[in-house]
């Protein structure tokens, strides 16, 4: 009983800690709370589910369309709304308010062109094969969901931390004036880290839609306050911190609905992020900053 | 003509009685916003006010005004019991944050069985009304008008410019900032209990994250340099979905546009003067 719930709970934490980690990485870069990203995370479950009915492409290559196409959109919408106010260097209420409206106007959008029926992957897509390992039972989806969120923070870790592209990024993120003086290309290095990012989100759509077999407009709503919480708990910008948060969420709320009661399960991420924010500010690996004014 | 005033009136209160109720929660949001904050624990303060007014209503039979009394009085304990860990934080970290006890209230509403659970409390008795509704928003509005011209407003103002040069000059800025966020939820709370007594049924979800954005969007569109230009955004976007409805479907969309555009071309609201001072 305790190792099915804890097989469960790192599943869940993985679906969260992939879903925080184009959220995190968008927001420690550029610095905005952007609501839109719940959207890039139903667009790539849609996008993938079309390419698998009307392309029949196997999900192997579904996926990543699905993140492709969620990248494109997060680099278009994050031109068209953001790019006036950065230049006008505008508070942070700005940008939360007009990535607010625009999350209004691309999910009743979707909900009028896509329906808010909740949709399948065709049965012939991904056999939902099971591995059973004595008392515990593992999916194959499941285990596809742990493996991505440790490779994409492996991978995003090597690239930020590793390459030059990281480190005009990690500058652009630092002092966008101070990067742009040493010859960094700030917009270009921001339509990097959009597109990565709403990839990132993208691809966690489609492995969330393919665990839950369920896609409709409104899935990336319910993600997004949980999101919260993670970036929160882990850092903000801090990838290693998301992905340790998101576990550390997963298995909260599985243990706490097995053995506390399932009414407190909602209530452990705010809980948690509340907490954070009251006694750690910065995060379970985050470190204090000069404070200038 | 006192009938046809009359026939308006019945086939339009939902809408009159939202425009005050939402006029309310815009000088509620006003508040913080003046300061420099970013909050957005409104609509749980809401929610707190609207379950305090009407479970002291329904379960007690009190009095409407003790029912008042008390929704302004509890969200305002509260915000002083959490205020002081959460206004040290600032920006986003305080929205993040005032979204994360947000989320707490709705759901201890959502699992309270007493006050209804998820079905919330029905059969409010209908105690509020326009009178009580717009009285108490030109009460509130014409004290805040005081208060933003005179010395206080403009250290306020200061604040919300340059905290840091606000603080060197004298202001006492962890104070103003308390008593922003508890004067802040009392409005939030009032509104909610107005909006319980006209409309006979509160459930927990009617307080989430969409409310308190939604309030958030009042002062947006309106505008913070005058405590009219929030009332005036909170009448214009109550108004909107209205004379949307021929659009059914595509309502909300052309709703998220507005704030789009709003933001994006005129960031300074719809009104954007500033208003003279005697202080």
């Amino acid at each position: 009983m305790l190792e099915q719930q804890l097989v469960n709970g790192v599943v869940l934490g993985a679906t969260y800690a992939l879903f925080a980690l184009g959220f995190t990485l968008m927001f420690g870069v550029m610095g905005v709370i952007n609501l839109t990203y719940g959207v890039y995370f139903a667009v790539g479950a849609f996008a993938a589910l079309w390419s698998t009915q009307a392309l029949s492409l196997p999900i192997a290559a579904a996926l990543p369309l699905g993140a492709l196409i969620a990248g494109v959109i997060a680099v278009a919408i994050d031109t068209l709304l953001l790019t006036r106010l950065r230049k006008a260097k505008a508070p942070e209420l700005a940008s939360l308010m007009v990535t607010l409206g625009a999350t209004l106007f691309l999910y009743a959008g979707m909900a009028a062109s896509l329906g808010t029926e909740i949709r399948r992957f065709p049965a012939a897509v991904f056999d939902g094969g099971a591995y059973d390992l004595g008392a515990v039972r593992i999916g194959t989806t499941q285990i596809l969901i742990f493996g991505a969120a440790v490779a994409l923070v492996v991978a995003l870790m090597a690239l930020v931390r590793g390459s030059r592209l990281g480190l005009a990024i990690r500058a652009v993120a630092e002092n966008p004036d101070a990067a742009a003086l040493m010859g960094i290309n700030g917009g270009l290095m921001l339509r990097v880290v959009s597109f990565l990012s709403g990839a990132i989100g993208g691809a966690a759509g489609v492995l969330v839609g393919l665990n839950f077999n369920a896609i409709q407009p409104f899935m990336g709503e319910h993600m997004m306050l949980r999101g919260f919480a993670v970036i929160i708990v882990g850092g903000l910008g801090d990838l290693r911190g998301a992905l340790a948060a998101g576990l550390l969420l997963g298995f909260a709320e599985v243990l706490t609905a097995a053995y506390v009661s399932s009414t407190f399960k909602d209530l452990t991420a705010f809980a948690l992020l509340v907490a954070t924010l009251w006694f750690r500010p910065l995060g379970l690996f985050g470190r204090a900053a000069a404070k200038r004014a | 003509m006192w009938q046809t005033l009359d026939d308006f009136y019945w086939t339009y209160q939902s809408l009159i009685h939202g425009i005050g109720v939402n006029g309310i929660l815009a000088l509620s949001i006003y508040v913080v916003l003046a300061v420099g904050q970013l909050s957005l624990g409104q609509a749980a303060f809401m929610g707190v006010g609207a379950y305090t007014g009407a479970l002291l209503t329904v379960k007690f039979g009190t009095p409407f005004a003790v029912s008042m009394a008390a929704a302004a009085a509890v969200p305002a304990l509260i915000a002083l019991v959490v205020g002081g860990p959460t206004l040290r934080l600032t920006g986003v970290y305080l929205a993040i944050a005032t979204i994360g006890l947000g989320e707490i209230t709705r759901i201890v509403f959502l699992n309270w069985e007493y006050a209804g659970g998820a079905l919330g409390l029905s059969g409010i008795p209908e105690k509020g009304g326009v009178l009580a509704i717009y009285g108490t928003l030109a009460v509130v509005l014409i004290a805040l008008i005081l208060v933003a011209r005179s010395r206080i407003g403009r250290a306020m103002e200061a604040m919300r410019e340059d905290e840091a040069a606000a603080g060197v000059m004298g202001v006492n800025l962890p104070r103003y900032r308390m008593t922003a966020l508890v004067v802040s939820s009392s409005l939030a709370g009032i509104a909610g209990c107005l909006s319980a007594h006209v409309s006979s049924f509160i459930g927990p979800n009617e307080y989430g994250f969409e409310t308190a954005v939604t309030i958030l969007s009042y002062a947006l569109l309106g505008g913070i340099g005058s405590p009219v230009a929030p009332v005036l955004g909170a009448a214009i976007l109550t108004l909107l979905p209205e004379v949307l409805r021929p659009l059914a479907d595509f309502r909300l969309m052309v709703n998220g546009l507005i704030i789009v555009v709003a933001v994006l071309f005129m960031p300074r609201g719809i009104l954007p003067w500033r208003i003279a001072r005697t202080g």
